[in-house]
This record gives C-alpha cells, sequence and structure tokens, in this order.
C-alpha cells in the first residue's frame, strides 16, 4: 500500500463512529418510521357489496337510495350511511351515482332547481351534472360523478365502490 | 454537496465553535474507560441520557395511533401493537426504555453519590439530579396508567391513595391528580396523558440542560 492511500488514525476513527452510530440510529428509527408510515403501505380493503333496494323500484327518474356499510377505522368500527342516486336507462341499464360532486365534495341533488329539472345540482357553488352524471361545461365540476359498483342478485340492487371515471 | 451546504451556513453564521467546543472537550484520564476499565461507570449518566432520547423518540411515535380516552385507550394500544407495523417493537422500545431508564439513573446516582461527586461545588447539580429522578419517577407513574388495563387501573388507584395519605392536604391532592375526588376514569387518565407528554417532560428538558450546563461549567470531579 503507498503512502498516500493510507487511512489516517484519525480518518478511521471517524469512519467507525460514523459507521457505528449511524446503525444504531438506523436500528433505532428503523422501525418507527415504518410504524408511522403503516398507513400509506397498508393495502386498501375492497368493498363488499351491500343490498341496497328491490331492482322493482328502480324507475327511469334517478331516485335516492341509502344504505348502511359497517366501517372499519383503525380501532374503530362504526355503521355509517352511504347514498346513491340510481335509476333505469332507455337501454335497461341500471346507472347508481355517487351523490358526492367532483368539485368540493357536497352533495347533490336531483332536479333541485326549477331551471334545471333534468339535472343533478350541488347547492355549494352551483356546480351541475346531466342524468348520465357527466359534468356540464362552464360550472364548476371538473370529472363526472364516480359510478357504484353494482350486481343484480335475485331482485335485489347490490352496490359495491364507486369508482371516479 | 452536504460541505457547501454547511460551509455556506458556517461563513454566515460562524457555527463551527458551536459542536467544536462538545468534540474537542476533552475526557480526562480517569474518566476513559480505556484507560482503567473500572471508569465504565461514569457511562451511567450518559447511558441514561440515550434510553431518554429513545423513550422521547419512540413516545412521539406512540401518539400518532394512541388515544386518551376510557373507550378507545386500550382499543388503539391493541391496535398499534396488533395491526400496526413494528408496532410491537414500538411499544416495546418505550416498555421496557421506561424500566431501564430507571436503572440507569439509579446506577447513576449509585456512581456519584459512593464517589462523593456530589460534594462542594457541585451540590446544586445533584439538587437539580434528584428533581430530575423525581420526574422521571413522575412519567413512570403517569404512563403506566395510559394503555387502561387492569394492572394500569389499580396501579393508579394504589397510586393515588398513597397520595391520598399525605396529612391534611392529601384528599386535594389525589383530586388535584385524578380529576375527581372519587372515580378513577375518565378525566384521569386525560390528566395522566398531559402530564406524561406535555408537563413532565417539559420540566425534563429543562432540568436537563440545568444539569449538563452546569457539569460542563464545573467539570467532571477528580480521580478517587
Amino acid at each position: 500500500m503507498s503512502d498516500k492511500q493510507r487511512v489516517s488514525r484519525r480518518q478511521f476513527l471517524n469512519y467507525t463512529l460514523t459507521g457505528v452510530g449511524g446503525f444504531m440510529a438506523a436500528g433505532m428509527l428503523a422501525p418507527m418510521v415504518r410504524f408511522a408510515i403503516d398507513p400509506v403501505l397498508k393495502p386498501s380493503a375492497a368493498g363488499d357489496f351491500q343490498s341496497v333496494a328491490s331492482v322493482d323500484e328502480i324507475t327511469n327518474e334517478p331516485q335516492r337510495f341509502e344504505w348502511i356499510v359497517e366501517q372499519v377505522d383503525g380501532w374503530y368500527e362504526s355503521e355509517v350511511q352511504k347514498t346513491a342516486w340510481v335509476y333505469r336507462t332507455e337501454d335497461d341499464e341500471i346507472v347508481a351515482l355517487s351523490p358526492i360532486c367532483t368539485h368540493l365534495g357536497c352533495t347533490v341533488d336531483w332536479a333541485s332547481q326549477e331551471e334545471y329539472p333534468d339535472q343533478f345540482y350541488c347547492p355549494c357553488h352551483a356546480g351541475r351534472y346531466t342524468k348520465d352524471g357527466v359534468n356540464v361545461p362552464g360550472t364548476p365540476p371538473t370529472a363526472p360523478l364516480p359510478l357504484f359498483d353494482h350486481k343484480v342478485e335475485e331482485g335485489m340492487l347490490y352496490l359495491g365502490q364507486a369508482q371516479d371515471r | 454537496m452536504l460541505q457547501k451546504i454547511y460551509d455556506w451556513v458556517d461563513e454566515r453564521v460562524d457555527i463551527t465553535p458551536l459542536w467544536r467546543d462538545i468534540a474537542d472537550h476533552e475526557v480526562p484520564e480517569h474518566v476513559n474507560p480505556a484507560h482503567h476499565f473500572s471508569a465504565f461507570v461514569y457511562c451511567f449518566g450518559g447511558l441514561t441520557f440515550f434510553v431518554t432520547v429513545i423513550q422521547i423518540l419512540s413516545g412521539m411515535f406512540l401518539t400518532m395511533y394512541y388515544v386518551p380516552d376510557i373507550e378507545n385507550a386500550w382499543e388503539s394500544v391493541y391496535y398499534l401493537q396488533r395491526e400496526v407495523a413494528y408496532g410491537q417493537i414500538v411499544r416495546g422500545m418505550h416498555h421496557w426504555g421506561a424500566s431501564l431508564v430507571i436503572v440507569m439513573l439509579f446506577l447513576h446516582t449509585l456512581r456519584v453519590f459512593f464517589q462523593g461527586a456530589y460534594k462542594k461545588p457541585r451540590e446544586l447539580n445533584w439538587i437539580v439530579g434528584v428533581l430530575l429522578f423525581f420526574v422521571m419517577l413522575g412519567l413512570g407513574f403517569t404512563g403506566y396508567l395510559l394503555p387502561w388495563d387492569n394492572k394500569a387501573y389499580f396501579a393508579t388507584q394504589v397510586g393515588l391513595e398513597i397520595a391520598a395519605a399525605t396529612p391534611i392536604i392529601g384528599d386535594s391532592i389525589r383530586s388535584l391528580l385524578a380529576g375527581d375526588p372519587t372515580i378513577v376514569g375518565a378525566q384521569t387518565l386525560t390528566r395522566f396523558f398531559a402530564i406524561h407528554v406535555f408537563f413532565l417532560p417539559a420540566a425534563l428538558f429543562g432540568l436537563m440542560g440545568a444539569h449538563f450546563v452546569l457539569i460542563r461549567k464545573q467539570g467532571i470531579s477528580g480521580p478517587l
């Protein structure tokens, strides 16, 4: 080994101390940091389908349906009410729209304004959506209302998670 | 890159002397275990501080999940320990560290006592040390209740009875601690939580600062 590459005693001690110190600090902090960021890394639970209404009740006019889901929030379990606007299209397709406005999260209502009898209306900032949930250009919302996953079994409508589109 | 940032700051506010003062401070021969192995007894103060740092860090992280409420306290502890990644380890660090810090503190006190290191001119630092000991005991007492299990509840019940045995003002002290003259419940838990994470740590930081300033100012006591 040439003299140039020799590590001085001081350097050696510096490296060892930094190394050992860093290792100890990492050993201490790694579990705590992993502990703190756990919510980001937890897989989101896939929503179960819940029975919401009898298919006979669904008309061509959007109707408000409410149902209860079991929500597990860490150590706190509660029943949360969910809402959907459900109607049947001309082609006999069932459409279940989330009432959560895509602008800032208020709740939209069907045909609540006399000027817009065939639109969803959000009272917060006058956002509007057509019957199929598509936002009306020129109003605040920038995306259509989310659609609930749905299935029909034994004459009952089941709704799952609301999907953005 | 880091060097450049450091130089930039140092050029403007001259931070080098701040840490140089600590880094270049010489450890006397009689305190250095490399010279005399028996000098390891001087490590207990530093070890107390090290465990205290672990307690502060793990405690900060635990409050991300813990709730000081009688309905949810136990559930939240159960959740953070069973469901959150490394929860058992982080709570374990805080749980075992709490005992270890008392052990280290005790050994440190014994060393200072049997070496007579508390004598003039260091009497004031001994007093600060005794106050630190009381603060640590307080942290242990208040922290013990927080998981809100049976052991915590009855240990606190006993502790409060001991406080209530104080002549004349005993019952007032008990009410002050428990937040109610008779119940150990909702108000006791929130009080103990506030004392455990705000009041006592604040006292701890102040006293530790004084402890360190004094030892630097007076120097460590000479060899036996």
